[in-house]
């Protein structure tokens, strides 16, 4: 298979095994793109993409505009904080005021869940989905599962813990989608008041006990408390999350064999991890960083082919 | 029309040993030389080269013929064109002021070299590169690229397609043209 099954990534749950083994198998190759003297390559140069983020970003906004960047594509950004969209404009008439200067793929964040899918039905061009609101976040759950391949092997039957926040999580339900469509278990673990209440529908196993869920686990995967997303209080201090369901280094030594951590960024250090763990060499965050460059590169690639 | 047999087994190896004999003239003992193949077919060819070579200058294991090989998907012309799959590229090695052979197994309309020349420029700047190619179907270019060493010449048109075999892969050396 040498093409992707959609024309857009809205997410991963529209997307086949295949599409999923195909980007990573072509981010292997960006990889080595990356690691040259030179790193850009011409492929898209004839491709115009702007990257419309709604919702504050560093890491994938930067991944994206430095992936298009490497593939000699031309870059326009915008942020809503410094646009009209303040001035009452919809989504819609600002996206195509922007297709309108001839834009050809657009990559997105934004608070609302939904989005992206909505966008695709209304506009004329290819949507890259860069997170909506805590619903999907497709291209990082493709840069982990891209880590863990690298690091393990393959993820046929490799167990797979999430931990933390998953109510408000987008990263959550793209990786669990994600890992599960190549063969691995996934844990979810966390309070049961950030535990979505039919998270086992998606057939996780769930876990409340931390100790219990990284016994069990190859790779523990710690999201962040999304203090921002959280309009009610759903534990009773950030002390207390920390003691239960934070990662340091004694209980990563305590535990029967080796595992590997991963993070998806912005860590909040002393909180779901410790600076100490997230330092050590378990951990793989900014292999997960570097990653994420190649595995966007590949799917700007695999779309640019069918615009 | 039956499919032709342009180089069985026998004149496959003596059509091989020729152009590393060639080579040997102009770059002595590769010290300040690299082969590099274009994938994914050029590769099979390199790799031979470099073992023939070997052996022919009898070079300890110490002194190996830098080879490797090289991807061009990112650097085509017929990008989005057509499906294309990008193979892996290897290249463990400095290019800069080296004298690079590049090498494929058919010259047709020369656009793959086109793109494996920009490709090659991502390692480095090198002192000169020439081109090596088993099989070139002259009268076939779109622009303006003629190898240095050449295995066979053949004259074959569009509806024509040049089939390489390889020991490796096939299990048995051997170029047919076919027609279709």
């Amino acid at each position: 298979m040498s093409s992707l099954s959609t024309k857009h990534l809205l997410g991963i749950k529209d997307i086949t095994a295949d599409d999923i083994n195909l980007i990573l198998n072509t981010a292997e190759n960006f990889k080595e793109v990356i690691n040259r003297p030179i790193k850009k390559v011409p492929s898209l140069r004839e491709i115009t993409i702007a990257n419309l983020f709604f919702e504050n970003s560093t890491r994938t906004k930067l991944s994206f505009e430095l992936a298009e960047k490497r593939l000699s594509a031309d870059v326009i950004n915008f942020s809503s904080s410094t646009s009209s969209v303040k001035k009452g404009e919809t989504l819609i008439d600002t996206v195509n005021n922007i297709l309108a200067m001839k834009v050809d793929m657009v990559v997105m964040r934004h608070p609302n869940p939904g989005a992206a899918l909505f966008l695709s039905k209304h506009v004329n061009s290819k949507i890259i989905n860069a997170g909506d609101g805590a619903h999907e976040h497709p291209t990082q759950a493709l840069l982990d599962a891209f880590s863990i391949r690298e690091k393990l092997g393959n993820l046929k039957k490799k167990k797979i813990a999430i931990v933390g926040d998953i109510l408000h999580s987008r990263v959550a339900l793209s990786n669990i989608f994600c890992l599960q469509k190549l063969g691995a278990e996934v844990m979810v673990c966390g309070p049961t008041t950030l535990m979505p209440k039919y998270i086992s529908s998606l057939g996780v196993k769930v876990e409340h006990n931390l100790k219990k869920a990284l016994e069990w686990c190859d790779v523990a995967n710690m999201l962040r408390i999304q203090l921002e997303r959280q309009d009610i209080k759903y534990f009773p201090s950030l002390r207390e999350y920390t003691m239960l369901f934070g990662l340091n280094k004694e209980l990563l030594d305590s535990l029967s064999k080796k595992i590997v951590v991963m993070h998806p960024g912005p860590i909040n250090r002393g909180v779901e991890i410790t600076s100490d763990v997230a330092d050590s060499d378990q951990s793989i965050i900014l292999e997960q960083v570097e990653n994420g460059v190649a595995v966007r590169m590949a799917v700007l690639f695999l779309l640019a082919g069918r615009v | 029309m039956k499919p032709r047999i342009i180089l069985d087994s026998k004149h496959f190896e003596i059509t091989v040993t020729r152009l590393c004999y060639q080579l040997i003239e102009v770059h002595n003992d590769f010290s300040q030389t690299v082969i590099v193949g274009l994938q994914p077919r050029g590769i099979f060819l390199a790799k031979r080269i470099q073992k023939k070579l070997t052996e022919i200058l009898k070079l300890p294991a110490k002194k190996e013929i830098m080879c490797g090989s090289l991807d061009i998907t990112f650097f085509r012309d017929d990008f989005r064109q057509k499906e294309l799959v990008p193979s892996s590229t290897e290249m463990d090695f400095d290019i800069e002021n080296k004298n690079v052979v590049l090498i494929d197994d058919v010259l047709y309309t020369g656009r793959t070299i086109r793109a494996g020349l920009d490709a090659m420029l991502a390692f480095g700047r090198p002192k000169d590169v020439e081109l090596l190619v088993l099989i070139d179907r002259r009268l076939s270019r779109h622009l303006p690229i003629q190898a240095k060493y050449v295995g066979k010449t053949i004259d074959s048109i569009a509806s024509e397609k040049v089939k390489v075999e390889w020991k490796e892969s096939e299990g048995a050396d051997k170029v047919t043209l076919m027609n279709y």
